[in-house]
């Protein structure tokens, strides 16, 4: 049968339908259920209520990560530390109790996989191309870049998932989001990111699943296409795919929960025939040639709001939509920034490179290249925090902790963090912070806080000169490796 | 779930656009382990400012809240939904929602309803001092000055908010259905049954602090 040619999202879609309804609403089986500490325990008590049990729990994988401190977690004598906030220790108490109660796979606080949920996930080889992935948790889009269709979801449809492991779905519309060419020196895949979200805006993506391709996007390691795949919601786009390619299986190959012998084999055979067909057609493509992309970061709060590091604080006026205008003033008044200032004249206080958007090993490698040999400016507090404690290994055994320590860096224990002002790391109002994390929003790094959102090496740079820094400016040209780009 | 066929009442004129959830409530308030109780931390930063909306007696228990686009952006997380709903919220009007927010809206009895921005300007300026009405029978909105505004919503997720359904309940009906899927998916991707899980992985427990 001739069948017309289908886009990856379409393929994956297709092989998880259960039954389709009259309205076209179809039941989508789930794979794939991470699980953490803030958005379930309100579905565990659901089932406890209607008196349900977990369908697949040897689906489901727990992790705790948006609470947790990001300071040790055993003391000298081997003992837990308590977790000084009561409602933060009983949120992760109830995540025990509830995979112990309901069979599910809990990796404790102590393990050393433990970390934020969307780095564990393809860390531990439990997220797979072609999968149906969700997460009560936005940034669940991170997973397709594996090529697993990965989107967040509430706590009602956690507890769905749990009950039944499917979903209730209406099929999406496709975007495809071209990057062409190569990346310049001193860009990464933050970078890239931060010029979609720019160019489509952050509701752009609102009713679609986008599907990166392009030379760039194929020349990224699986690092970098997480950092990418992560963003995608950031753009409004609740599921964001990357092609299974040799680098995905690479990756995988050998992972703890990766499948293997007969069944890795199958596996790959089938990841094979995933990619789009060619002549697919998507719903809207949008290009971008990367050789436009400089090194990048925000100036408002919103990730739309996105300057190149050599621009200029935008002139609301400037601004053609009258919302917009509004908005920009909003956002400037809040930021403290007046318009027509510099980007690399604003002093930061405070760094944090850290986040399921630029947490992974070679993240960290891009940032330590940048502060090796150098100080973090005086007045400027600046954080490592590995996104997993496999990473923090890996770190460790490269002798990046002692760059970074060396340099005047916390080194921190895994965890979300200051990505958002949920555990006791947090920037003070009025404060300044230069972070790698993907949400500039009102108040998202604390009360009052104030967040530029931009790349591991671009935030080293502020970190060592205090102010928003042009990362190129900090390295020799013949150092290309700025995180997440295979040489 | 409660079930909801129309909403009356007050609403409140704030057009904003792409108002987050960190703004609709911000991250500490999601420690809770219950769904009640959040309208307190509802809209905190921007009740922190005087002469705001959410305080002004006018407004006072409004069960619509009127936005700008982009609605809900942002987080997954349904605490902006309970946090609507506990501060007595059933409706909110505004010309594009995130989709995670809208699908979370109508899980607890919200109805998200999208109007063109020339709708919603007209409603803002009409809500000042007027009731608006949102009626899922016949899908409309509709003030005393004769406005009259239709409003699309997905067939099944109109019947989940006028019929109160439980989800969960018509999935686990269809048990045999998903059994089936479940059965041919072990041959044709048996690869993805996995292994069961995280028990036994060599690592666990080395080399923490
Ligand atoms: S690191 Fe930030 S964005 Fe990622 S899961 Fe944690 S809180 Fe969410």
């Amino acid at each position: 049968m001739a069948s017309r040619p289908l886009t990856l999202y379409e393929k994956i879609w297709a092989a998880h339908v259960v039954e389709r309804r009259d309205d076209g609403t179809c039941l989508i089986y789930i794979d794939r259920h991470l699980v953490h500490e803030v958005t379930s325990p309100q579905a565990f008590e659901g089932l406890r209520v209607a008196g349900r049990r977990v369908r697949r729990p040897e689906l489901t994988l727990a992790v705790p990560d948006h609470n947790l401190p990001t300071t040790p977690r055993i003391g000298p004598d081997g003992r837990l530390l308590p977790i000084a906030d009561p409602e933060s220790a009983q949120q992760l108490d109830a995540l025990r109790r509830n995979t112990a109660e309901f069979g599910i796979d809990y990796i404790d606080a102590t393990a050393a996989e433990q970390g934020i949920v969307h780095v564990v996930g393809p860390e531990m080889g439990f997220t797979l191309p072609g999968t149906t992935l969700v997460c009560g948790d936005s940034h669940t889009s991170a997973h397709g870049a594996l090529g697993a269709l990965a989107f967040g979801i509430g706590t009602s449809e956690v507890e769905h998932v749990l009950a039944t492991q499917t979903l209730l779905l209406q099929q999406s519309k496709t975007m495809e989001i071209r990057v062409d060419g190569s990346l310049g020196f001193g860009v990464s895949p933050k970078d890239v990111i931060l010029a979609i979200i720019g160019r489509i805006g952050a509701a752009g993506g609102t009713g679609y699943v986008v599907e990166y391709t392009g030379e760039v996007v194929r020349a990224m390691s699986i690092e970098g296409r997480l950092t990418m795949a992560n963003m995608s919601i950031e753009g409004g786009a609740r599921a964001g795919l990357v092609a299974p390619d040799e680098t995905t299986f690479a990756y995988l190959k050998g992972r703890p929960m990766a499948p293997e012998g007969a069944d890795w084999d199958k596996a790959v055979a089938w990841w094979r025939t995933l990619p789009s067909d060619p002549g697919a057609a998507y719903d809207r493509t949008v290009t971008l040639d990367a050789t436009n992309i400089a090194p990048s970061l925000t100036w408002g709060t919103s990730p739309e709001d996105v300057v190149a590091i050599t621009g200029i604080v935008p002139d609301p006026d400037s601004f053609a939509d009258p919302a917009k205008r509004d908005a920009a003033r909003k956002s400037l008044h809040y930021m403290g920034l007046a318009p027509g200032t510099a980007m690399q004249d604003v002093g930061v206080q405070h760094v944090f490179i850290g986040s399921c958007t630029n947490s992974r090993i070679e993240d960290l490698r891009a940032a330590a290249a940048v502060a090796q040999g150098r100080r973090v400016a005086d007045g400027v507090r600046a954080m490592v925090v590995p996104g997993s404690g496999l990473v923090k290994r890996q770190a460790e055994a490269e002798g990046l902790d002692r760059i970074f320590v060396g340099a005047g860096f916390e080194w921190r224990e895994p965890g979300c963090s200051m990505c958002l002002a949920m555990n006791p790391d947090k920037v003070p109002p009025g404060e300044r912070c230069a972070s790698t994390s993907n949400r500039n929003f009102v108040g998202r790094q604390g009360p009052g806080a104030r967040t530029h959102l931009l790349s591991p090496a671009m935030a080293a740079a502020a970190a060592v000169t205090g102010r928003l820094a042009d990362v190129r400016d900090l390295m020799p040209r013949d150092n290309n490796d700025f995180g997440g780009v295979m040489s | 779930m409660q079930a909801v066929t129309s909403v009356s009442g007050r609403a409140y004129p704030w057009g904003a656009k792409n108002v987050d959830t960190d703004v609709i409530i911000p991250a500490h308030w999601l420690k809770t382990i219950s769904r009640v109780g959040l309208g307190r931390g509802a809209f905190e930063t921007v009740r922190a400012q005087p002469g705001n909306l959410f305080d002004d007696p006018r407004y006072a228990g409004a069960p619509i809240l009127i936005a700008g686009d982009n609605f809900g952006c942002g987080s997954s997380r349904e605490h902006a939904a309970w946090a609507l709903a506990d501060m007595g919220v059933t409706a909110v009007i505004a010309p594009s929602f995130s989709d995670i927010f809208s699908g979370n809206a109508v899980k607890n009895g919200i109805v998200p309803v999208v109007l063109p921005q020339e709708a919603i300007d007209r409603l803002l300026e009409t809500a000042v001092d007027q009731d608006v009405t949102v009626d899922l029978e016949t899908m409309t909105v509709t003030t005393p000055y004769q406005d009259r505004f239709s409003f699309d919503l997905d067939p099944f997720r109109r019947r989940c908010l006028m019929e109160g359904l439980d989800e969960i309940g018509l999935t686990l009906a269809r048990d045999t259905q998903i059994s089936n899927f479940e059965g041919a998916a072990a041959s044709t991707r048996p690869w993805v049954e996995g292994k069961r899980g995280y028990e036994g992985i060599a690592v666990a427990g080395a080399g923490r602090t």
